[in-house]
C-alpha cells in the first residue's frame, strides 16, 4: 500500500506541475535530442537563476508537429511557454501537411546544431565518398541508405546528394529507421550500403574503427574529423541539423524581448557551455533577424527537396 | 584486472550504506511507476536526471538501475491483482496471473513473478557482464528479413495460444492490426487513416490501448454485472506462499523465460513484449497441465515474467557495447552517461571499466533488493483484493486516467482511453479475447516495416526472405507451428487440441 500512496503522490506531482516560470515543451519522447535540449535548458535556467523552477513537458509525436499544434493553440499570448524544435520539424510540417507551422509560433533563436555524416561499415569495399558516388551514379537503387525518419534531415541530405550528382532523387533507396540508433545497428550489421545521420551518432564507432567516415555535410572541414566535406568532394551540399527554441504566438514586443534576453543570458552562461561540451553539441546560437532569414531560406529549400524526392506533391 | 576482480570491486562500491540507500530509493520509485499504468521508467529517469547532477556517477547509476529493474517488476503486481498491466511487457502476465488471483492464489502468483524476475535478472545480468561483446555480434546479424521472420513466428505461435475460438482470437488480432495502420508510415512519412486529426498522426499509443482494454474495460464489465457476482473473488485461499508443487512447476518456466527474453532484449529491434509473447506460447505448448491454461496456470506467470526481466538486462547489451539505446529508458540512461562525460560505445568496456562494472554490480544489488522489498509486501498486496469492489475499481479508473494524462497531457488521449475502454467492455461481453488486439497493435507495425525494409534493400526480390539461414530457419519453425496442428486435427486428434486450448478470458 505504501508504494501505492507513493505512486499516487508521484503521479499527482507530474500531472499538476507547480506554477513555473518557464514551461518548456519537448515535442518528443524522453531520451531524444529535443528532450535532451529541453532538459539541458531547464538545468541551466535553474542553475543560473533565470527561471528557478523551469519545467519540461513531453508532448511526443509526428516529428514534433503534434506538440507544436498543441503548443500554439494552448499558449496564445503566454510569455512563460517555450517549445524546442529543429530542422526535422521543418520537414515534418511539410510532409504531414500540418495545419500549424512555424509561422504560428514566435521563433526566438537557434541553439545548437550537428552536421550529417556519411559512413559505411568497416568491411565495405567502398573506400571514399567518390566510390560511393560512382556506385550511386551507375545504379541508384543498389545503394541502400539507412538513416532516421522519412522526410527528416538524413533523408533530405540524401535527396540533396542525389540532386548534386545529377541522379533522379525519386530513385534513391532510402531505408527509414525510427532514429539514428536503430539505423546504426543496421549499418553495423552490414544490412545496408551506407548510413547517414548526425555525426554524434557515429562518433564512438568511427573512433573504434567499426565504421568508416566518408564525408560530412559541414561547410568547412570540422576540427579533429578526418574526412572531407561534401563540398570538398565536389558536391554542393551543406546541411546543418539545428535545434531551436520558440515562444508562444501573439506576444507583445516587450514580452518577446524579455524571452530573447533570457535565452541570451542562458546561452552565454558557463553552465550552458558545459552542457554543450558534455553532450558534444556545437554552439550555433543565432537570434533575431538573422535567424528569421535563415529559417525562411531553410523552409524554401526543404520544400523544394521534398518535392524532388516525391514526399510532397 | 580481469572481469571478476572488476565485478567484485563494483560490488564493494555498491554495498556502501549510502549506495544501498540510493538503490532502495531507485527500486521503490521504479516499482511505484511500474505499478502506475501509463507512466514508465523512461519518464521517471528523465525527471530524476537533473537531481542526479548533484550525485556522483556511481550513486546516480545505481538509482537508474533500481528504477529500471523496479519498473519491469512493478508492472506485474497490478497485472496479477487487478488485471491492469502497468507496462506493455506485463500484458501477458495478466492473462494467467489475474485468474490465479481471483481464485485466492494471488500470493503464489506474485511470488513466482518476484522470484522468477530475480532469477532471470540475476542470470541475465551475469550474461550481460561476461558475454555482452559476443552476444551483440549475434544480435547485429539480425537485419530486416530476420526480424520479419521472427515476427511471423511470433504471430503464428501467439495466435495458436488465443483461447478456444480461433475465429474470435483472430478477429481480435486483426482488429489490432487494423488499428496499427493508423498514423504516419515510417518508411515514406505519409499519414495513413488519420482523417486529418493531428493526434492520430503518431498512431495509437500501446500503453493507452492496453490500459483501456484491460483496466477500463474490466471496470465497466464489473459495473455492468451489478451485484450478482459479488462473491466471485476470493482474496486468499490456502497459503500466501508458493507450495512445493508451485516451485516444481515454476523453475523450468523461469529458465526458459530467461533463455527467450535475454537474446530478444539484446536485439536492437526486439522489444520486451515479443519475449513475453513467445514465452507464454512456449509454456502453453510444453505444460503438463494444459487444462489449467486460461484458468490460472502458474507457468503462464512464471515464464513471461522471467522473460520480461531478462530482456531488460538484454537491452543493456547494445547500450554498453555499441552505445546504442534500444528503449526509451536506455536512451535516457545514455544521456545520464554523457552527463558524466562518458560515451558508451565499443570502447567503453576498455576505457571505463570501473563504471561499467559498477553499473553491472548495481544491477545485481537492485535485483536482490527488489526481492527483499517485494516478498514481504506480497501479504499486503493481496489485501488489495479485500477492498470492496466499487472502491477498488473506482481507484483503478482514477489511476488509469492519471497515468494516461501524466504520460501525455492531451484530452484526445483521454478520449481514446475511454473509447477503447468501451470497446474492451463490448468485446468482453461477447466473449472476444482482448490480449490479441494489443498483440496486433504491437507486432503489426514491426512486421510491416521490417518486411518493407527487407524488400527495399533487395530491390523487390522476395527470395531475399529465405536466403538468410536464420530467417529461413525461423520461417520454417513458423510453418511447422502452423501446419502440425492442422495435420493433427485432420487425423482426428482435434478434440485433444481444443481441450488443450482452454478459454483464456
Amino acid at each position: 500500500m505504501k508504494t501505492f500512496i507513493l505512486a499516487s503522490l508521484f503521479a499527482g506531482a507530474m500531472a499538476l506541475p507547480a506554477a513555473a516560470d518557464y514551461t518548456i515543451i519537448a515535442p518528443a519522447n524522453p531520451g531524444g535530442g529535443w528532450d535532451q535540449t529541453a532538459r539541458a535548458m531547464q538545468t541551466v535556467m535553474q542553475e543560473e537563476g533565470i527561471s528557478p523552477s523551469a519545467q519540461v513537458q513531453n508532448v511526443p509525436g509526428a516529428g514534433g508537429t503534434i506538440g507544436l499544434a498543441q503548443f500554439a493553440s494552448q499558449n496564445r499570448g503566454n510569455p512563460d511557454a517555450l517549445i524546442v524544435g529543429g530542422y526535422v520539424m521543418v520537414g515534418a510540417i511539410l510532409t504531414n501537411n500540418s495545419p500549424v507551422t512555424l509561422q504560428d509560433v514566435t521563433p526566438i533563436a537557434r541553439l545548437t546544431g550537428e552536421y550529417e555524416a556519411i559512413v559505411v561499415p568497416a568491411a565495405s569495399p567502398i573506400q571514399s565518398i567518390e566510390d560511393l558516388i560512382e556506385q550511386l551514379k551507375a545504379d541508384p537503387g543498389s545503394v541502400s541508405w539507412a538513416g532516421g525518419s522519412a522526410g527528416g534531415a538524413d533523408h533530405i541530405a540524401v535527396g540533396l546528394i542525389a540532386k548534386a550528382t545529377e541522379v533522379d532523387p525519386t530513385t534513391i533507396n532510402y531505408i527509414a529507421y525510427s532514429g539514428g540508433g536503430e539505423a546504426l545497428a543496421a549499418i553495423l550489421g552490414n544490412q545496408v550500403t551506407a548510413g547517414i545521420s548526425s555525426l554524434g551518432e557515429f562518433e564512438a564507432q568511427i573512433e573504434a574503427g567499426t565504421l568508416r567516415l566518408l564525408a560530412t555535410s559541414a561547410p568547412e572541414p570540422i576540427e579533429g574529423v578526418d574526412a572531407p566535406t561534401l563540398k570538398e568532394a565536389g558536391l554542393d551540399v551543406v546541411l546543418e541539423n539545428w535545434r531551436m527554441v520558440a515562444a508562444a504566438p501573439d506576444l507583445t514586443d516587450e514580452q518577446k524581448a524579455k524571452v530573447s534576453a533570457d535565452i541570451e543570458a542562458m546561452v552565454t552562461s558557463d553552465s550552458w557551455q558545459k552542457q554543450l561540451s558534455d553532450k558534444g553539441w556545437a554552439d550555433t546560437y543565432l537570434a533575431g533577424e538573422e535567424f528569421d532569414a535563415q529559417l525562411e531560406s531553410d523552409i524554401t529549400a526543404t520544400d523544394a527537396v521534398l518535392r524532388d524526392i516525391g514526399l510532397i506533391k | 584486472m580481469d572481469a571478476y576482480s572488476f565485478l567484485l570491486q563494483g560490488l564493494v562500491t555498491a554495498s556502501d550504506p549510502m549506495m544501498l540507500f540510493y538503490a532502495l530509493i531507485g527500486v521503490t520509485l521504479g516499482t511505484a511507476v511500474g505499478v502506475l499504468p501509463g507512466i514508465g521508467p523512461a519518464l521517471t529517469v528523465a525527471l530524476l536526471l537533473p537531481v542526479t547532477y548533484r550525485l556522483d556517477p556511481a550513486g546516480s547509476l545505481i538509482m537508474f538501475a533500481g528504477i529500471y529493474y523496479g519498473g519491469m517488476y512493478g508492472g506485474s503486481t497490478t497485472s496479477i491483482l487487478l488485471n491492469t498491466p502497468g507496462e506493455s511487457a506485463s500484458i501477458i502476465t495478466a492473462l494467467e496471473g489475474n485468474k490465479m488471483a481471483r481464485k485466492g492464489r494471488g500470493g503464489p502468483a506474485l511470488a513466482t513473478a518476484a522470484i522468477g524476475s530475480f532469477i532471470a535478472g540475476l542470470i541475465a545480468t551475469l550474461l550481460l557482464a561476461f558475454l555482452a561483446p559476443w552476444i551483440v555480434k549475434i544480435a547485429l546479424v539480425f537485419g530486416p528479413r530476420e526480424y520479419f521472420a521472427l515476427m511471423v513466428l511470433a504471430f503464428v505461435t501467439v495466435s495458436a495460444a488465443f483461447g478456444d475460438s480461433a475465429l474470435r482470437g483472430l478477429t481480435s488480432l486483426f482488429l489490432g492490426l487494423a488499428l496499427a495502420c493508423i498514423g504516419i508510415d515510417q518508411l515514406t512519412g505519409q499519414a495513413r487513416l488519420s482523417f486529418g486529426v493531428p493526434d492520430l498522426l503518431d498512431g495509437i499509443e500501446v500503453t493507452t490501448m492496453a490500459v483501456a482494454m484491460f483496466a477500463v474495460g474490466e471496470a465497466l464489465y464489473i459495473a455492468g454485472q451489478g451485484m450478482q457476482h459479488d462473491d466471485q473473488v476470493t482474496a486468499v485461499k490456502g497459503s500466501v506462499w508458493m507450495n512445493r508443487l508451485d516451485w516444481m512447476r515454476s523453475w523450468k518456466p523461469w529458465l526458459r523465460g530467461t533463455a527467450i527474453g535475454f537474446p530478444i532484449g539484446a536485439m536492437p529491434a526486439g522489444g520486451a513484449e515479443i519475449g513475453t509473447f513467445l514465452s507464454y506460447a512456449a509454456e502453453k505448448k510444453l505444460t503438463r497441465h494444459p487444462e489449467e491454461f486460461g484458468e490460472g496456470a502458474i507457468e503462464g506467470v512464471a515464464g513471461p515474467e522471467a522473460a520480461n526481466n531478462a530482456s531488460a538486462a538484454g537491452t543493456l547489451v547494445p547500450l554498453l557495447t555499441l552505445g546504442l539505446p534500444t528503449s526509451a529508458t536506455a536512451a535516457i540512461m545514455l544521456a545520464g552517461f554523457q552527463q558524466f562525460g562518458l560515451q558508451p560505445g565499443p570502447l567503453l568496456f576498455a576505457t571505463n571499466p570501473t563504471l561499467v562494472w559498477g553499473l553491472i554490480a548495481s544491477l545485481l544489488i537492485a535485483n536482490a533488493m527488489l526481492l527483499v522489498l517485494n516478498l514481504p509486501l506480497i501479504g499486503l498486496w493481496v489485501k488489495l483484493l479485500t477492498i470492496p469492489r466499487h472502491w477498488l475499481y473506482a481507484g483503478i479508473l482514477l489511476f488509469a486516467t492519471l497515468g494516461t494524462i501524466g504520460a501525455n497531457p492531451s484530452s484526445f488521449e483521454l478520449g481514446m482511453l475511454l473509447a477503447f475502454g468501451v470497446l474492451g467492455y463490448v468485446m468482453r461481453l461477447f466473449g472476444y479475447p482482448i490480449a490479441p488486439i494489443v498483440v496486433g497493435l504491437i507486432l503489426g507495425p514491426m512486421a510491416e516495416q521490417q518486411l518493407r525494409r527487407a524488400l527495399s534493400i533487395s530491390q523487390g526480390d522476395w527470395t531475399t526472405l529465405v536466403q538468410s539461414p536464420i530467417a529461413a530457419v525461423l520461417l520454417g519453425l513458423a510453418a511447422l507451428a502452423f501446419i502440425v496442428p492442422l495435420i493433427m486435427r485432420a487425423r482426428g486428434k482435434g478434440e485433444m487440441l481444443s481441450q488443450m486450448a482452454g478459454d483464456e478470458d
